[in-house]
């Protein structure tokens, strides 16, 4: 292997200036006293003193792997995290109000299916779509229609689109299965939740507003929003981690002769691994002990539902809503992969 | 968090990407082409860091004192943010290996559909091939391009049972989607092959198949002329 225990022994003299914290959930600060840049000081010493037990607790093989998982998920994401928050920040300082009125058709039930085929235009996976769709929200846009594009965008883009293609050379039916179940079940969601949906569900984060100028508005929404929804897809990563490394692949084979519970059991799955969208068609054109009416409700659902994305929801949009939100978007994509499945594949 | 430790916090996270992509670590989590992706995204985020820092700083020059760097409410879980700096500062966890590749079925599944198998040069001797394509090759294509070339394959090694394997883990979008190519070795074996250790081999097309004990997918072998033991490369993964 590249490296042995002593990995960052050159660390003091690298490209970062301050000494790194240590990896216990950091105390919170109280309310008076310990502030909170006297608690980053008192975890850089800790961390700095705690190195050599580190470095011995992570030399199992077992957590080097988990280590390696949820580094390499949050190295993979932060790029479009920031992409997002970027897209997100700009919405919010330089985009007029009155823009989205304008460009949004009015009536719900129609801007829906707009919001879904713009959902093309975002070439990004999952992470950066919430961020964007919360900036959506507080600029005015219906939820209906912020929601599908939230959840079309990393299904349909034409980034997903050419993966899926090179992942299943010679079956253009699973393409167009995979654009049109997304599409259906994304519009579907956004219908429901014109027709069910109750805006208290919603807490959105606060911003402040700022009269130094646009350009300030939009550092600051930067910093904030990445901040925040980093926060989240960090409590994602560690989870999806830790299924990944603990859920023995062993358990998927006999459920994959079954029909139902083989695509029961690949919609969980993508629940659990949350791969980026970008790449998940490769992973399914994998799992070759399963149907492909399983393998498109795993493309169709990751992109829908994962503990990661749930996390960042939760952290967008609220608690309230992602309890509701999460499990109404496994159900519909769900239902959407079977029905074009038994239709097309 | 005060807007000061927001700063550092953007600081370490930036700058723990940028060293990443400086150090080439970042290969042991990711593709070779997300270079580009974190690299910006590292700049991005010192940046702003930088910018939040300086704000901080004018707040403190003025005369008014109300806005002296505390956050209202600033989001607490953006501590959590800690965690992946020590995963890639401190820890610096090794790329996946054979612990991994020991637990996790055979990929060669995604290769079932692939139509062409363009003929393998005839000038050179032996010719490298990636795992995944060797095993493509040898399963779906019954080894007919493989004849008459001899093969040079390089991986780590792992155990199935007590019989060596080689293997190399195949990456779709980052580490957490790693899965193994396995290939079954034939022939004279040195001894005291360790689990992890980089070979390079040089052998022949084997019609003799295996199956993985995991998922049950194919597993070619390789009829082994020569092994030699290779430093680890810099990219693990294919």
């Amino acid at each position: 292997m590249a490296h042995n225990g002593t990995v960052s022994a050159d660390l003091a003299s690298t490209d970062t200036p301050a000494p790194p914290p240590s990896p216990t959930p950091p105390p919170r600060p109280p309310r008076r006293g310990l502030t909170s840049i006297e608690a980053l000081a008192l975890l850089l010493v800790f961390g700095l003193t705690a190195r050599p037990g580190l470095t011995e607790l992570f030399a199992a093989p077992l957590a080097q792997a988990w280590a390696a998982r949820f580094v390499a998920v949050c190295v993979q994401a932060f790029p479009f995290l920031v992409l997002g928050v970027a897209l997100s920040a700009a919405i919010a300082a330089f985009v007029p109000a009155d823009f989205f009125h304008k460009a949004v058709p009015k009536r719900t039930a129609l801007a829906v299916p707009v919001a879904g085929v713009a959902g093309a235009v975002l070439p990004g996976c999952e992470c950066a779509s919430v961020p964007v769709a919360g900036a959506l929200v507080r600029r005015g846009v219906a939820p209906a229609a912020a929601f599908t594009f939230m959840l079309a965008s990393p299904a349909i883009n034409p980034i997903v689109v050419v993966s899926t293609i090179v992942a299943f050379p010679g079956d253009p039916r699973m393409v167009v299965a995979r654009v049109a179940a997304s599409l259906a079940a994304a519009v579907s969601i956004g219908w429901l939740w014109a027709r069910l949906g109750k805006t208290e569900w919603l807490r959105l984060p606060e911003h402040r507003h700022h009269e130094d100028g646009r350009w300030a508005a939009f550092w600051a929404a930067l910093r904030h929003d990445f901040l925040h929804a980093g926060g989240y897809l960090v409590i994602g990563a560690a989870i999806a981690a830790s299924l990944n490394t603990l859920v023995p692949e062993t358990w998927l084979a006999p459920i994959a002769e079954d029909p139902v519970l083989g695509v029961l059991a690949l919609a969980v799955l993508a629940v659990l691994v949350s791969i980026c969208s970008e790449s998940d068609a490769f992973v399914a054109a994998s799992l070759t002990q399963f149907s492909p009416t399983a393998k498109l409700a795993f493309m169709v659902v990751g992109p829908f539902v994962d503990v990661k994305l749930a996390a960042m929801q939760a952290g967008t949009f609220g608690r309230r809503f992602a309890i509701r939100f999460a499990p109404t978007a496994f159900v519909v994509a769900v239902v959407a992969s079977v029905l074009m499945g038994v239709l097309l594949l | 968090m005060r807007r000061d430790a927001q700063a550092i916090v953007l600081l370490l996270v930036g700058g723990g990407l940028i060293r990443l992509a400086w150090t080439g670590d970042y290969l042991n989590y990711v593709k070779p082409y997300a270079l580009w992706l974190i690299l910006p995204a590292g700049v991005i985020l010192v940046a702003v860091a930088a910018i939040t820092a300086w704000s901080v700083w004018r707040a403190k020059e003025g005369a008014d004192e109300h806005d002296d760097g505390h956050g209202h409410g600033e989001p607490k879980v953006a501590w959590l943010l800690l965690v992946p700096v020590v995963g890639m500062l401190l820890v610096a966890p090794d790329a996946l290996g054979s612990y991994e590749a020991e637990r996790t079925g055979s990929a060669i599944g995604a290769e079932e559909g692939r139509s062409s198998y363009p003929e393998l040069p005839d000038g050179e001797d032996p010719v490298p091939l990636p795992l995944l394509d060797y095993a493509a090759r040898a399963i779906f294509d019954e080894g007919r391009s493989l004849e008459g070339h001899r093969i040079e394959l390089r991986g780590f090694i792992l155990y199935s049972g007590d019989e060596p394997q080689l293997a190399r883990m195949v990456v779709s979008c980052c580490a957490a989607d790693a899965r193994p190519v396995k290939i079954g070795l034939e022939g004279a074996l040195p001894a005291g092959l360790e689990p992890d250790q980089w070979v390079e081999i040089i052998g022949v097309y084997s019609p003799r198949q295996g199956r993985d004990e995991i998922n049950g997918a194919l597993v070619p072998y390789i009829e082994v002329e020569s092994i030699t033991g290779i430093a680890t490369p810099d990219n693990e993964y294919q």
